[in-house]
């Protein structure tokens, strides 16, 4: 493969992209690894001739849609069952933008 | 906030306007379940593991969506995607319980349209982008903090009904050389777009339940130059005056920041609806990193050009030619025919007309009574709630005999007040024309023996005194009688 091996900074953005908090070791440590992988997944190109498009699905399937009918949903206590913390039937998340934003 | 005199922003800069339009369409259940998609149920009762993203789930789309898609592209003029995909964007942000909203990228169904509009006879020709399909995000409530915004909440709670609602992005070219009227195009463009939506019966196209939004982009770059400057894009714009309000605005405000040597910071702003000003939101200098990739879950959606002709042959008459196909059919004079596009009228009248009434009798209810009832509930006129159908069945009642026009406007109450179509009305509040005989016959004689003064100068040939009797039984049969019929009795008794 031809482009630059990924750095610290390449993987901090990934980190922060995914919300992950990530040490300078570990930057250090995921880098060369994450770039072993992406090596892997890009020698598929060497095979893909210039006739192959990219493909993004497996199945040679398009138009696969449903009727526009209704289907019984979940009760609000169902649909909250797996929640951490939930008020009035909602689920309850903390605060999205710190006040300077 | 300083803002400019709109004359001398004008005398300045050139504005440049973009906007998107969020329409929610109105299938019966979402994209990609079989979620309802009814406005208004309990929290979190219209989700399943589809909607809320739960592992394991895959997602189906809805043909419907699909078809009511095609049709708005075509409607705009547009090009219909002989093969596209969806796809996912990813964020973290709690509206969407997946972390990803499913849209499209760089392939959307319909691109490449147009809609001409008109303001003051002038006509604009504004040019579509693209529309493209998604679904709709969850409800936040912020809670905690002074103003129930995002800003200083301490949590927030969501509700996830709306999220995967189908919704159509329908996103417009920059709109350059309007001028002065750049308020007024963008209102006249919304305008428009709601009224080809609506004659689709795509959507309920109600902008204060959301079911269609409008955010504005707004630019100024001082007159002759050729680069345009930074914009702003202000969200919650959510009623047609409030489009021309923010235009207006953010020109204002952005010629006042300019004109004293500042920069316009390009962020989202928010609309203040009942103060009318814009106030900052999201700064936008870090641009968002969506990642956007092909939805893998998801085959694409590939319109033969079979479906896409079958789907032209349903549009509806286009606004324009329908205009011109009234104006010659409908005879109205100019004076009343500007009344009837001043309150946007010509759908509901030319649906009454098609539905059985005379364009005279259409436009006498839609332009009176029901001007004045929607003007009343701050609506509009299509929103007051009676159909054209039902104006039509309410004059084929009065043509017939039934009621009278005073006693109509009680079945108009009724049939606002969600009593069912106007014969119903009139069977449960008992409105019909007392056509008794007798019992006007009575009544015509004991108004005569209450007033022997009046009768008298009847008598004597005084026929407009005649007016006090026939009030008099009017009253007494409560408004429920020909009066033409009243004044007949009145005058034969006393001949």
């Amino acid at each position: 493969m031809s482009s630059a091996p990924l750095t610290s900074a390449d993987v901090a953005r990934l980190a922060s992209l995914a919300r992950i908090e990530l040490t300078p070791q570990e930057l250090e440590q995921f880098a060369p690894q994450l770039d072993v992988i992406l090596e892997s997944v890009t020698s598929v190109a060497e095979l893909a001739g210039a006739d192959v498009e990219p493909t993004s699905h497996a199945l040679p399937l398009t138009n696969v849609f449903r009727a526009d009918e209704v289907r019984p949903s979940f009760t609000a206590a169902q649909a909250l069952a797996g929640a951490p913390a939930a008020e009035d039937n909602r689920f309850s998340v903390p605060r999205i933008l710190d006040e300077e934003a | 906030m300083d803002v400019m005199d709109f004359e001398d922003v004008l005398a300045a800069y050139e504005p440049v306007m973009g906007l998107e339009v969020h329409v929610e369409l109105n299938t019966v259940s979402k994209m990609f379940c079989g979620c309802s998609t009814a406005f208004g149920a309990e929290p979190n009762t219209q989700v399943c593991p589809i909607c809320l993203g739960l592992p394991g789930s895959l997602p189906v789309i809805n043909g419907k969506a699909v078809e009511s898609a095609i049709r708005i592209g075509l409607a705009l003029n547009c090009q219909i995607a002989s093969w596209c995909r969806m796809a996912r964007k990813n964020y973290f942000y709690p509206d969407m319980p997946k972390d990803y909203q499913i849209s499209q990228y760089d392939e959307p169904i319909a691109f490449d349209g147009y809609l001409d509009v008109e303001v003051d006879g002038e006509t604009f020709r504004v040019d579509v982008e693209r529309a493209h399909m998604e679904e709709d995000t969850g409800k936040s409530l912020h809670v905690g903090g002074a103003t129930g915004r995002i800003q200083g909440a301490d949590y927030s709670l969501l509700d996830y009904n709306r999220a995967g609602v189908p919704l159509i992005e329908i996103v417009t070219r920059p709109i350059t050389g309007a001028g002065e009227k750049a308020p007024q195009v963008a209102r006249a463009y919304v305008a428009a777009l709601r009224e080809i939506l609506r004659g689709l019966d795509v959507s309920d196209v109600r902008m204060e339940q959301g079911s269609l939004r409008c955010d504005a982009n707004v630019s100024l770059m001082p007159r002759g130059a050729a680069v345009f400057g930074t914009r702003t894009e202000t969200k919650n714009v959510n009623s047609l005056r409030s489009v021309e309000g923010a235009v207006r605005y953010e020109m204002c405000r952005q010629g006042a920041v300019l004109s004293e040597g500042g920069t316009v910071r390009q962020e989202t702003r928010h609309w203040n609806e009942a103060e009318g000003f814009t106030t900052p939101g999201r700064s936008k200098e870090t641009a968002e990193d969506y990642r956007y990739f092909p939805e893998p879950d998801l085959v694409p959606i590939a319109p033969d050009a079979a479906w896409v002709e079958e789907l032209r042959a349903t549009l509806p008459e286009p606004p324009a030619e329908r205009l011109a196909r009234v104006t010659k059919e409908w005879g109205f004079t100019d004076l009343e025919m500007r009344d009837v596009l001043g309150a946007g009228a010509i759908g509901v009248i030319d649906q009454t007309v098609a539905a059985g009434a005379t364009p005279q009798a259409a436009r006498k209810w839609w332009l009176g009574e029901l001007v004045r009832r929607a003007n009343e509930a701050g609506v509009e006129l299509a929103e007051v709630g009676m159909t054209p159908a039902q104006v039509a069945e309410l004059q084929r009642l009065v043509e017939g005999g039934t009621i009278n026009d005073k006693l109509a406007r009680q079945v108009i109450d009724g049939v606002l007040a969600g009593e069912g179509d106007p014969e119903q009305v009139v069977a449960t509040r008992g409105l019909s024309v007392v056509s008794d005989e007798g019992a006007l016959s009575a009544a015509v004689e004991a108004a005569i023996a209450a007033n022997p003064g009046v009768a008298d100068k009847v008598r004597a040939g005084k026929v407009q005194a005649a007016g006090a009797l026939i009030g008099a039984v009017m009253k007494e049969m409560k408004g429920q009688a020909d009066a033409a019929r009243v004044r007949e009795l009145v005058l034969e008794k006393l001949s």
